[in-house]
């Protein structure tokens, strides 16, 4: 009978002790499906990773993901409920930079850390970044950044540009005017096209940027719409002794739907996931294969570091406890398949890079040659100018 | 722009519009005859789609085609045959809510059958490459296309105006209770349309493969151009439609074309919006035909008991004791309710005592968020003072929109207070200035002491039973009795004084003020405000939470939104499909209860 009680008391102690570190996690899986379903299995990848390990600090990492509807209303909804009826300790997610932007606004209103995986807009880590708010993946800025010295060198004069019609597209497109004009004097743009998002008349834009006669274009167009232009493009010849950049072009998520179609030679930001053989890029992706049989997208990545950020941000901080957990995130130095990245305490973007190099075919689909690896570290602004941003 | 430049954009408009014309056909003859607002046109299109590329990977493209509109054809008649067919004695728009659940259903079937990506279909054997045209490369395709809109047009016409069934149609659409009554089987009539418009939505979908992929976002996108298109063409009207299409596509080409591309996002609408105004019934279309038989004529609304009213109190009371008992999520999830209740009475202030249905209602619970917002963060005004104000931006919108919707009657008036709320929505998605672009105001919170969210949840309760009370008020004043007798008989209503005009146009401004008022207590709870706050999906929840409480009744909105905020947040978290899940309720309730759930529970107690 006391063997019974002192074991009893034994795992009560225990569980107290043990209580798991509990991450809320909200993105649009209904809106954004085919980048959102890879990034749930890079989730729970690290998840199965760090609890196999031991979990953190001796705490189990628990994972309770709900759907935000894909707008900033019931986000906000969904990540109260995930404060107050799953006691989540930190949030995590979200893709639209809209829904992004609710989310940061309420984490830093209920004074809880939210990290930002998937939303590239500048303005979460700048003009609205606050003290609880982090973000993992390469801004619209830093990709934009990375394609600028490519472009330079193709020594193109004249420029025609094809956006989405939102902000993604509109700082990408003010971000590439102002960078190429600094790194090229001199050069002209001669046409823009801002059709709306997902909803591109692509005969009729590939007209108008044909009629400009460019001699480059620079892109930011992806999925539905990159599907389309590219279509039209090729068909109506526009590509033909025309230079493209693509922003996102070599991202699995948007490359692969290409098929026979990719166009070769254009410059993109993307995710080579096949060549990189790199120690800690083969070890994720042998396990990632193994573990659901498919191949990894940018969205495997971005989920599987996002998990391990937290542990890592709660295994140096010694706690879930929301302060220390952003005292430890700012500065924090850790692995990823990408390689090394460094949680930057003037913005609290991370240093995540992305590839960039020339999409071809190969085998009847699109793969990116003549890659490198672009650090996000080295695609930034003056810290002076941050700090303007963020108003400090 | 050259003239071979415009020569090709124009051409460019031409396969434009052909595409278009071939949903919107369909919609059209669909409502022409069943008078069905048919939500889930878009949904067949999308099938047919979907179909036509999984098809063509087995039998090849030219095959796939017909066989995808056969198949969607079919979908169509069964969904007239198990579901419209029950419920085409039900009041009118409630028909829109059984399609709104199939459009639900259909999104998730697609979802789960061809998976998440968006596929493009092959290229059309025989039709792969480009023809040179003015010098410059023209997609073979887009040729094909541009010949084969009129060539659908003119074999509708033919079947419509030389056959004894296309005669039918048309007198159908004329007056369907004499062709009921001349001896014509017009469930077979109606069947057959239906069969007819889904195929041609499902011949629309798999013809554009080639050209646009396939993509589970597509439905509501096409659902919007078609109905756009067929009411500037005119309510069932087949040439009204086509001429629509080609006005349309030729303006989106040429907006395009002339670099002016940011207009895109509405210029259909604006088109729109000024063919309503010039035209109320469209370019080719004529007055609707009175309706007859018991859908035109409402129950005169009762004002509530001394019993109802104690029901509503205590329920006031019990709502008020709720944060003794719990300071959580209960409280977040109930001020969402009480939020959407407020929003839902006032759509159904117009819609029902108003007989004035709006496909645009979130316009003006956009538009007092985006001014308490603005009030608060541009202008620096303390909370409480932008709290009250916002509603005025509402107000103000809804004098303007108003007075141009109220000269209409019907759909039109519908789809022109859609216009203006698409118009509303893009200047809003646009205007980075004032309203932060497509990302929207950030750091909307209310003042320390309404922070917590109990504060905020009475605030909410009080302001928004208030507000409540005060519409329901006016329903049974003589604002209200004049405004039910302008909407039961214009023309009597005129005769003895009253103002028809001006009272629809004051129930108007009514509705958006308060709506506002619900978007602004909206922006405080979320701390933020983007442009989906006035986007078409936010206008058709209104709609749904009205439809599912039921419109003629009083309190019905307020127990609609309730439900269906409420199956929203729990469904969505309990199951992988919960669009189809929510669908699947909506269809059950609207079967089980085609008067609404408040009016089902009204008639078990009258009887």
């Amino acid at each position: 009978m006391r063997t019974v009680f002192l074991v009893a008391a034994l795992m009560v102690s225990n569980s107290v002790l043990a209580q798991p570190i509990r991450i809320g996690e909200l993105n649009s899986y209904k809106v954004f499906p085919a980048f959102l379903e890879p990034y749930k299995k890079g989730m729970e990848l690290a998840l199965e990773e760090i609890n196999a390990a031991g979990g953190v600090n001796g705490r189990k990492l628990e994972l309770v993901s709900r759907d935000d509807g894909g707008t900033p209303g019931d986000a906000v909804r969904v990540a109260e409920e995930l404060l107050s009826r799953e006691k989540a300790d930190v949030l995590m997610g979200t893709f639209a930079s809209n829904v992004g932007l609710a989310v940061a606004n309420l984490a830093n209103q209920r004074k809880v850390l939210f990290l930002a995986s998937e939303p590239l807009t500048d303005k979460i880590v700048w003009e609205n970044g606050n003290r609880y708010t982090f973000r993992l993946r390469p801004s619209t800025y830093m990709q934009t950044a990375m394609l600028v010295p490519q472009a330079a060198k193709l020594g193109k004069k004249r420029w025609a540009i094809v956006y989405p019609n939102y902000e993604y597209g509109q700082s990408a497109a003010a971000s590439f005017k102002k960078l190429l004009s600094q790194a090229q004097p001199g050069i002209e743009f001669v046409a823009e096209q801002a059709p709306a998002l997902g909803k591109i008349d692509a005969g009729a834009v590939v007209q108008a940027l044909a009629d400009a006669k460019p001699d480059a274009i620079f892109s930011a167009l992806f999925a539905a719409d990159l599907q389309k232009f590219v279509r039209e493009g090729n068909t109506r010849g526009l590509f033909k002794n025309v230079a493209v950049v693509n922003l996102l072009g070599g991202e699995p998520e948007y490359l692969d739907p290409l098929k026979d179609e990719t166009p070769e030679g254009w410059w993109v930001t993307g995710y080579p996931w096949s060549e990189i053989d790199t120690p800690e890029h083969k070890r994720f992706r042998d396990a990632y294969q193994k573990r659901w049989n498919d191949y990894p997208r940018v969205g495997s990545v971005v989920g599987y570091t996002s998990v391990y950020a937290i542990a890592n941000a709660a295994k140096k901080a010694g706690s879930a406890d929301t302060e220390k957990l952003v005292e430890a995130l700012k500065g924090l130095q850790m692995q990823s398949p990408f390689g090394p990245i460094t949680w930057r305490p003037i913005d609290h973007q991370s240093t995540m890079g992305a590839y960039v190099g020339q999409l071809a075919k190969k085998g009847g689909r699109g793969v990116m040659v003549n890659w490198h690896y672009a650090d996000g570290a080295k695609f930034q602004p003056s810290d002076r100018e941050i700090r303007a941003l963020r108003k400090e | 722009m050259s003239g071979s430049a415009v020569l090709l954009q124009f051409l460019n408009g031409l396969s434009g519009a052909s595409a278009l014309f071939l949903v919107a056909a369909g919609l059209s003859l669909i409502f022409g005859v069943t008078r069905i607002v048919n939500f889930a046109h878009g949904s067949l299109y999308m099938l047919g789609m979907y179909l036509a590329v999984w098809l063509s990977a087995r039998i090849g493209f030219w095959a796939s085609v017909p066989l995808a509109a056969a198949l969607v054809a079919a979908g169509g008649a069964a969904v007239e045959m198990l579901l419209l067919r029950r419920i085409y004695k039900a009041p009118e728009l409630f028909q829109l809510l059984a399609t709104f659940a199939v459009v639900l259903l259909v999104k998730d079937l697609a979802l789960w059958a061809w998976g998440p990506e968006d596929t493009l279909g092959p290229r059309a054997p025989g039709f792969a490459g480009a023809v040179e045209i003015a010098g410059r490369a023209f997609p073979q395709y887009d040729l094909l296309l541009i010949g084969l809109g009129p060539l659908v047009f003119l074999l509708l016409y033919l079947l419509l105006t030389k056959t004894r069934w296309g005669i039918l149609v048309r007198a159908a659409t004329q007056d369907r209770e004499m062709v009921g009554a001349l001896g014509v089987n017009q469930k077979l009539l109606f069947t057959a349309v239906f069969m007819l418009g889904a195929g041609l939505a499902g011949l629309g979908g798999a013809l554009v493969i080639p050209r646009e992929p396939a993509s589970l976002e597509i439905d509501l996108a096409v659902v919007s151009d078609a109905f756009v298109v067929v009411v500037v063409g005119g309510l069932g009207s087949i040439p009204g439609a086509f001429l629509a299409a080609l006005l349309i596509g030729e303006i989106k080409a040429f907006c395009i074309g002339l670099g002016y591309s940011k207009i895109t996002l509405a210029v259909e609408f604006i088109v729109m919006a000024v063919v309503l105004v010039l035209r109320p019934w469209g370019l080719l279309g004529r007055p609707q035909a009175a309706m007859r038989g018991p859908a035109a004529l409402e129950a005169p609304l009762d004002p509530p008991s001394g019993r109802a009213v104690a029901a509503l109190l205590a329920l006031f009371a019990g709502l008020a004791a709720i944060p003794a008992f719990t300071t959580g999520y209960t409280l977040v999830l109930l001020t969402d309710v009480l939020v959407f209740a407020l929003f839902a009475a006032s759509l159904h202030f117009m819609m029902g005592p108003g007989g004035m249905a709006s496909f645009g209602h979130a316009a003006y619970f956009g538009l007092g968020a985006y001014g308490a917002g603005v009030l608060l963060l541009r202008l620096a005004a303390p909370m409480e003072l932008a709290l009250a104000l916002a509603p005025l931006f509402a107000l103000a919108g809804a004098l303007v929109f108003g007075w141009f919707c109220v000269r209409l009657s019907g759909v039109y008036l519908a789809m022109l207070t859609l216009a203006f709320a698409q118009i509303a929505w893009s200047i809003a998605f646009q205007w980075d200035a004032v309203t932060g672009g497509s990302n929207g105001l950030i750091g909307v919170w209310p003042a320390a002491w309404l922070a917590s969210k109990t504060a905020f949840y009475y605030a909410a309760l009080l302001v928004c039973a208030a507000a409540l009370a005060l519409l329901w008020r006016l329903v049974f004043s003589p604002f209200g009795y004049a405004l039910r007798a302008s909407r039961d008989s214009a023309l009597r209503a005129e005769a003895i004084g009253i103002p028809v005009r001006a009272v629809q146009w004051a129930a108007f401004c009514v509705a958006g003020l308060f709506a506002g008022l619900a978007g602004a207590l909206f922006a405080f709870s979320k701390g933020s405000i983007s442009p989906e706050t006035l986007s078409v999906p936010r206008s058709v929840e209104g709609l749904v939470m009205v439809l599912l409480g039921g419109v003629q009744t009083l309190t019905g909105p307020v127990w609609g939104a309730a439900l269906f905020t409420w199956l929203e947040d729990s469904v969505s978290r309990g199951f992988e499909y919960w669009r189809a899940a929510i669908g699947g309720v909506i269809l059950l309730l609207v079967l089980a209860f085609p008067r609404g759930v408040a009016g089902f529970v009204r008639e078990r107690i009258a009887r």
